[in-house]
């Protein structure tokens, strides 16, 4: 088992959050002298707490079905495209509500993301890297919880709501920055199974087993301490956490009319849930929407798909908007590949991921900007080609931080974001 | 020499009569009622006429989407179809009397017919489908996202369309202004048909639920059960179905849907190819499934007045497939060299065609004369 030397635990090596504050957001003034425990200030430094949301449309979505529609071409489909909230900018009629969001919204319609594989493209999406041996790269949810999260935060800083399945946690997707930081997956949005004390356990059995586990664990670890024992003693960790704000997982708290807003489907409650777990102070949260890989009727599974997105993407943005947190909140829409311009005779799309969208909002970003082209059938990039290191400094930047520094798993300088590719500053504010 | 007309309806006599070119892939395909022309629909929003007698080609520019259904207003009687391979072969052996580069033969007037189109952004269009350059007569915003299917009443006074609103209207065939809406569907509209006596409509929904309208009343009479051609896919959470094609037997004691089964990948399309047939009066189905293990969907059916439902569809190739009377046993396959995304039945029942993927409608005759049977294609 490989030892436990995580990255920038040094003052030298880290950047904290309070460092963050103070540079990236000149937001430390309003926290008071000691930066966080200021009462007065408590419902601004809600506000100024920098969050991630990433809605992923698994399976790979349309671009042309989306945010870069070609009406009217041999790649176009049936679709029409419409009018947004922002002159001159046109999406796909199956984004009604998102269209209207445009205001709010900038669009990279260039990036290249170098391959055409869900495993691949899952990976170097969220991790803004081209996959390499020697080394695995953290996923954007573990460095924005590293980077980002407050050590007094009660709930864990890295969230994964997906669509169904178990919970858990521990994924596999902080690596080197360690289990502190690795995703707690919510199947259905429901927290783990089996977190809560059993009602035949009193809770002082409770706390006498719990305290006994802990004392096998120290003495476990003080000969013997590996990065697993400490995923093992950090998913007790994040469980108690859970446990003590399991209000927080329960959207049936929300008044009737939010969660109608949100849709009654399971991505409305999804999305819900997440606006919820990032008022309640977790960095991080990615939902996923299922699924968008659409080899066979392209374009009756967009119109079912899409239909279930546009409503509470749509009705998200409003509410965090309305809650004063869009500002500080980055909101990402992204995929593993978009899909092939070329229509195959089941009327599908296949993989694609040469040149195809995604969109971001909130904070850090410029509502409204159009960000590369591709060519009249979409086939190809022609101006401004992103790759998916340029997003990862963006959305790095676009809350503040400054992703061209590194971490230092083992004291060697491992760059944050890809330091070969930089931030698509025309998206940033 | 022209062989006589088989007494017998025998579909091993299916050939290849000619292959119809357009540049993009087709949607669509549909004989007027004179049988004289073959309307297919493309993935560049247009509608292209085939003249069979002449082999003209006319393009109807009106639509900004794809269309994929199209139905015809004709005169209560329509004339016998013309035979065109025949008319063809007297015009040639005219042109070799009178020498070449004498006047050809004039191609007669065609019978006069209106089209009624429909396409995904839910827009109706009428056309004068006879005439030399066909125009939009009338437009109608029918339905609020894709209008799927559109039929003519037996009487002709009446076009009924359906669609992802969930709804089947009902439209005036001689202006096309509205009639009524047909309201109780609770998911997509997929096709609908009218019964040969014109009093009822069924249609049939993504989730397979077909509805038995009483025309007079507007309510639905009863609903019958084609669940079997839909499916929630668990995987990919996402629902897959519907009613593809739609066709009454021209006596109306039966009536057949047809699309995808067995789904086990929706998203790949993995599943078999599935015709319903249901009794009319008492409504009970039964499944016409191809003989061949083959994967796709079927995308049109229709019932031949020899008595056989005939099938076409595809997945990654295509198939035409047989079943005679009542046996849910097909009797014959025929490969088809695409995905087979239509299928057309002329009135007298002497052609077929299907709409190809590769942009060819191929026009089938059975007269067991003509192109050689399609080779399977390679896998």
């Amino acid at each position: 088992m490989l030892p436990c030397n995580y990255a920038c635990n040094t003052a030298d090596h880290a950047t904290t959050r309070r460092a963050f504050l103070g540079a990236g957001l000149g937001a430390t003034a309003a926290l008071g002298a000691d930066g966080f425990a200021n009462p007065v200030h408590a419902a601004e430094l809600k506000k100024a707490q920098k969050r991630v949301l990433v809605i992923f449309l698994e399976g790979g979505v349309s671009q042309l079905e989306t945010w870069d529609p070609k009406p009217n071409t041999d790649t176009g489909g049936p679709f029409k495209s419409i009018a947004t909230s922002v002159p001159g900018t046109r999406v796909c009629e199956l984004l009604p509500l998102a269209a209207k969001q445009m205001h709010r919204i900038a669009l990279v319609r260039s990036l290249n993301s170098q391959t055409d594989d869900h495993g691949v493209g899952h990976n170097v999406m969220l991790t803004g890297r081209k996959m390499e041996p020697g080394i695995v790269y953290p996923h954007l949810g573990a460095v924005a919880a590293r980077l980002l999260n407050s050590n007094a935060n009660a709930l864990p800083g890295h969230i994964r709501i997906v669509p169904k399945g178990g919970s858990g946690f521990n994924g596999a997707d902080a690596t080197f920055l360690g289990p502190k930081f690795a995703s707690v997956g919510l199947g259905d949005g429901k927290p783990p199974a089996d977190l809560f004390r059993p009602a035949n356990l009193t809770p002082t059995e409770d706390e006498q087993r719990d305290a006994f586990r802990k004392r096998l664990d120290e003495r476990f670890a003080k000969s013997r301490k590996s990065a697993a024992t400490d995923a093992y003693t950090e998913s007790f960790t994040q469980a108690e956490r859970v446990v003590k704000q399991a209000e927080v997982f329960d959207i049936s708290k929300e008044p009737e009319k939010v969660a109608d807003k949100y849709g009654r489907h399971d991505f409305g409650r999804h999305m819900l849930l997440a606006r919820r777990l990032l008022e309640a102070g977790v960095t991080y949260v990615k939902v996923s929407h299922s699924n968008y890989d659409t080899h066979h009727e392209n374009f009756d599974f967009h119109i079912e798909q899409l239909a279930e997105f546009d409503k509470p993407f749509s009705a998200l943005l409003d509410d965090l908007a309305d809650r004063g947190m869009l500002d500080s909140t980055l909101v990402v829409v992204m995929s593993e590949m978009g899909r092939t311009p070329k229509i195959n005779d089941r009327y599908g799309r296949d993989h694609w991921g040469r040149a195809w969208s995604v969109a971001l909002a909130g904070a850090g970003i410029k509502g409204g900007a159009v960000v590369g082209k591709t060519n009249a059938t979409g086939t190809a990039v022609t101006g401004r080609e992103v790759w998916t290191g340029h997003l990862f400094h963006t959305y790095l930047q676009a809350v503040g931080l400054d992703s061209t520094k590194n971490f230092y798993p083992n004291e060697r300088p491992v760059p944050i974001a890809d330091p070969k590719t930089a931030a698509i500053s025309e998206v940033l504010a | 020499m022209i062989p006589p007309p088989r007494a017998i309806f025998d579909p091993t006599t299916a050939r290849v009569e000619r292959e119809l070119k357009h540049a993009r892939p087709l949607i669509g395909c549909r004989f007027d009622p004179s049988g004289r022309f073959l309307f297919v629909s493309a993935e560049d929003d247009s509608v292209q006429r085939f003249d069979l007698l002449t082999g003209a080609k006319t393009s109807l520019a009106g639509h900004d989407s794809w269309v994929r259904a199209m139905a015809f207003v004709a005169p209560a009687a329509a004339p016998a179809p013309l035979d065109s391979v025949a008319w063809q072969q007297v015009r040639a052996a005219s042109q070799a009397l009178v020498g070449f580069g004498a006047a050809v033969l004039p191609a007669p007037k065609p019978v006069p017919f209106t089209l009624v189109t429909a396409d995904y952004h839910g827009k109706l269009i009428w056309w004068q489908g006879d005439s030399d350059a066909p125009k939009p007569l009338k437009t109608v915003a029918a339905h609020d996202g894709y209008a799927r299917a559109v039929a003519v009443s037996p009487d002709g006074t009446t076009v009924a369309s359906c669609g992802n609103d969930q709804k089947v209207k009902l439209w005036k065939a001689a202006d096309g202004s509205a009639i009524r809406t047909l309201d109780g569907h609770e998911s997509h509209v997929y096709n609908l048909a009218f019964h040969p006596d014109g009093t009822r409509l069924v249609s049939c929904d993504l989730k397979g639920v077909v509805k038995d309208w009483n025309l007079k009343t507007g309510k639905s009479a009863r609903d019958l059960d084609a669940k079997v051609l839909t499916k929630y896919d668990p995987t990919f959470m996402a629902d897959i179905g519907g009613a593809r094609g739609m066709a009454f037997k021209y006596d109306g004691t039966a009536f057949a849907v047809c699309g995808i089964t067995n789904v086990s990948n929706a998203f790949a399309g993995v599943g078999n190819p599935l015709a319903v047939v249901f009794d009319w009066d008492s409504g009970k189905a039964k499944s016409f499934k191809p003989k061949d293990a083959f994967q796709g969907t079927m995308w049109g059916v229709h019932f031949h007045p020899g008595g056989a439902v005939i099938g076409a569809g595809g997945g990654g190739q295509g198939r035409v497939w047989f079943w005679k009377g009542d046996d849910p046993a097909s009797i014959h396959t025929l490969n088809v060299p695409t995905n087979a995304r239509d299928l057309a039945l002329s009135t007298d029942g002497a052609r077929f065609a299907v709409a190809g993927a590769n942009g060819t409608a191929y026009v089938y005759n059975f007269t067991g004369v003509g192109g050689p049977p399609p080779t399977p294609p390679k896998k």
